[in-house]
């Protein structure tokens, strides 16, 4: 009893502490014009490598510094917001609804419906997801909506495989059959019936897979295949920092902790959330 | 039985593979980059175009280029490499031996790494030490191995350089090597001078791949364990007066190590495709980082060879799983 007290005040805080990095890093990226203390592409040779502020020969203005061009560290990585949260939420949401889709039928359903969808996702799981990302957009073409549809394709069977699992062990319950002999049909029983219990499982692993989209994106704007290279990415600016690793750290030490911040405040706040949703657990 | 189950894995192993195949060729042959032109200098004639698509058969359907394709991969025969001109079949052997030791090192230390975490949690259960465990491993999992290893980079490669971060092997080095499997050869040779040398450029990217799955050794491992730890055999030999480690390591350990073998073997397959990226990471002369290069430069036969040399580990180690856990679980084994 004790037990569940102390992991639910643990699960509760870590929700509200992931939620505020969360919307602290979204209002960024929305109003990164304004809150941006420079431009983001502005280049100054006299001003390049500057360390973050609390080292000696630092800039006012330029907070975290500035890496090999003379730009500014800070508002790279929150114009890279802006890129990181909409690859997030539009790369999750369609894998979310192709794959949920997909496993709500095939769990439902079950026979050929289920056999078909279910040998898709072996094809699909015996593809390494990062190479089989590089290939995709290498062959869309470098820009967002590459990137977007490239996580959606490779990312859909993890809400699959999971939905499937989920909806199987919902449809052999009472409820569902009771609501069959009530004379439901089929499709009404799996949207009104099992869907609602699904959801919670849906809403975790839609926090999760922005996480993971966030990940993917800098990965793919590592090997310089993401969007064009214009643009600031949280993984371009990791990618340069990895280059002057030895001149200037914190041009990869910056962008790593705020993607870091960022992947575990996802996961957790898709844990909460799901604590939260959940009947039994609750 | 043993042998049906075994034969119907072997059939959908098949199946899986041979939708690998066509999945990466439909997707390659959609390209709008046409890799013939970017061999050529500015200055090549339609004719010269014309002549070198003929020789790597890009002037045929689709479907005809396909089967010619998978006839080829039947007979061993992989294609040539557009971007380096060799045989793909020789180009990837060359390169697999180091993904292949990487992974491996990897999933030793991951089950190092997570077992004796996962020992030490059950031991300490209900303590704030396995309270540490938890959030540990759950950190450790969230984070992905790309991020890992530049955490490492920054740690080891930069703040304390103790380890190199780039490459596999001292390039000054004098190498007596026949084959590309050389921390294994090394260790033949008694030639621990290269096998630490090895050692030292394997260990970051191989911690980096580690850890997440180490995390998941350590919850799920820990979890059997608690729950073996209440049964009656296991209060038995703690009434006979084993010490607790004694009869975590004796007694339950044996049993409650099933669904993390289970669990691994997945695992060790989304352990090996992170090898692509974290190669990538520290220059790590391995198939993956080949794999990237030959995306970037547009070299259709020797992606195709690669993926399906990837596809093809993936089934093998869950057909390997999948045959481990019949043996040895009692229940399949005399049903």
């Amino acid at each position: 009893m004790d037990d569940g007290r102390i992991s639910r005040h643990g699960s509760g805080a870590k929700l509200w502490l992931a939620g505020g990095w969360l919307l602290l890093a979204l209002l960024a990226a929305i109003f990164a014009p304004l809150v941006a203390p420079q431009d983001p592409l502005a280049q100054d040779l006299m001003l390049e490598r500057l360390p973050p502020f609390w080292m000696s020969g630092a800039e006012p203005g330029y907070w975290l510094g500035t890496d090999s061009l003379g730009r500014d560290l800070l508002s790279r990585l929150i114009f890279g917001a802006r890129i990181a949260f909409i690859v997030a939420f539009a790369a999750a949401t369609a894998a979310c609804l192709v794959g949920s889709t997909l496993g709500l039928v095939a769990g439902y359903f079950g026979g050929w419906a289920d056999r078909i969808i279910s040998r898709i996702v072996d094809v699909w799981m015996a593809f390494p997801p990062v190479l089989f990302a590089i290939l995709l957009v290498a062959v869309l073409g470098t820009g967002l909506s590459s990137v977007i549809i490239a996580i959606a394709v490779i990312d859909w069977t993890r809400f699959c495989r999971v939905i499937r699992a989920e909806t199987m062990g919902q449809s052999r319950m009472d409820y569902v059959e009771n609501a069959r002999i009530a004379g439901y049909g089929r499709i009404g029983i799996m949207l009104r019936e099992v869907l609602p219990n699904v959801v919670p499982s849906i809403v975790a692993l839609l926090s999760l897979e922005m996480g993971i989209a966030v990940i993917v994106e800098a990965i793919l704007s590592f090997v310089n295949l993401s969007i064009s290279t214009d643009d600031p990415t949280w993984g371009g600016i990791i990618a340069e920092g990895r280059l002057s690793i030895h001149q200037a750290w914190w041009v990869l030490v910056f962008p790593l902790i705020t993607l870091i911040l960022t992947v575990l405040s996802f996961s957790q706040f898709g844990e909460g959330l799901k604590a939260r949703f959940d009947p039994v657990l609750r | 039985m043993l042998l049906q189950r075994f034969l119907i894995r072997l059939l959908t192993m098949l199946v899986t593979l041979f939708g690998v195949a066509v999945v990466v060729f439909v997707v390659i042959r959609v390209a709008p980059g046409d890799p013939i032109a970017m061999m050529l200098p500015p200055g090549a004639t339609d004719a010269d175009i014309a002549r070198l698509r003929a020789l790597y058969g890009l002037d045929k359907t689709i479907l005809q280029q396909f089967f010619i394709w998978l006839s080829g991969v039947v007979r061993g025969d992989f294609g040539t490499s557009i971007s380096l001109r060799q045989d793909v079949l020789g180009l990837v052997f060359n390169r697999l031996p180091a993904t292949l030791e990487l992974a491996i090192v990897a999933l030793i230390m991951a089950v190092a790494i997570g077992g004796t975490t996962a020992i030490l949690g059950a031991r300490e259960r209900g303590t704030a030490v396995e309270a540490g465990i938890d959030i540990a491993s759950g950190t450790a999992l969230s984070i992905p191995d790309f991020l890992w290893g530049l955490v490492l980079i920054l740690l080891f490669g930069v703040l304390i350089p103790v380890f190199d971060i780039s490459g596999r092997v001292s390039p000054q080095l004098d190498l007596p090597f026949v084959t590309q499997f050389y921390l294994f050869e090394s260790l033949l040779r008694l030639r621990f001078d290269l096998t630490w040398d090895l050692l030292k450029h394997m260990l970051m990217p191989a911690v980096a791949l580690a850890l997440p799955l180490a995390a998941i050794i350590a919850q799920l491992l820990k979890q059997s364990l608690k729950e073996v730890l209440d049964l009656d055999y296991v209060v038995l030999a703690r009434v006979k007066g084993f010490s607790e480690t004694q009869v975590i390591l004796r007694e339950a350990l044996k049993n409650a190590a099933l669904p993390t073998l289970t669990l691994v073997g997945v695992q060790f397959t989304f352990l090996i495709g992170g090898t692509v990226i974290v190669e990538r990471l520290f220059s790590y002369e391995g198939l993956g980082n080949m794999a990237i290069d030959a995306v970037i430069n547009r070299d259709l036969p020797l992606i195709q060879g690669i993926v399906l040399v990837f596809a093809l580990l993936f089934v093998l180690i869950n057909l390997i799983v999948d045959m481990m856990y019949a043996l040895l679980n009692p229940r399949l084994r005399h049903g």
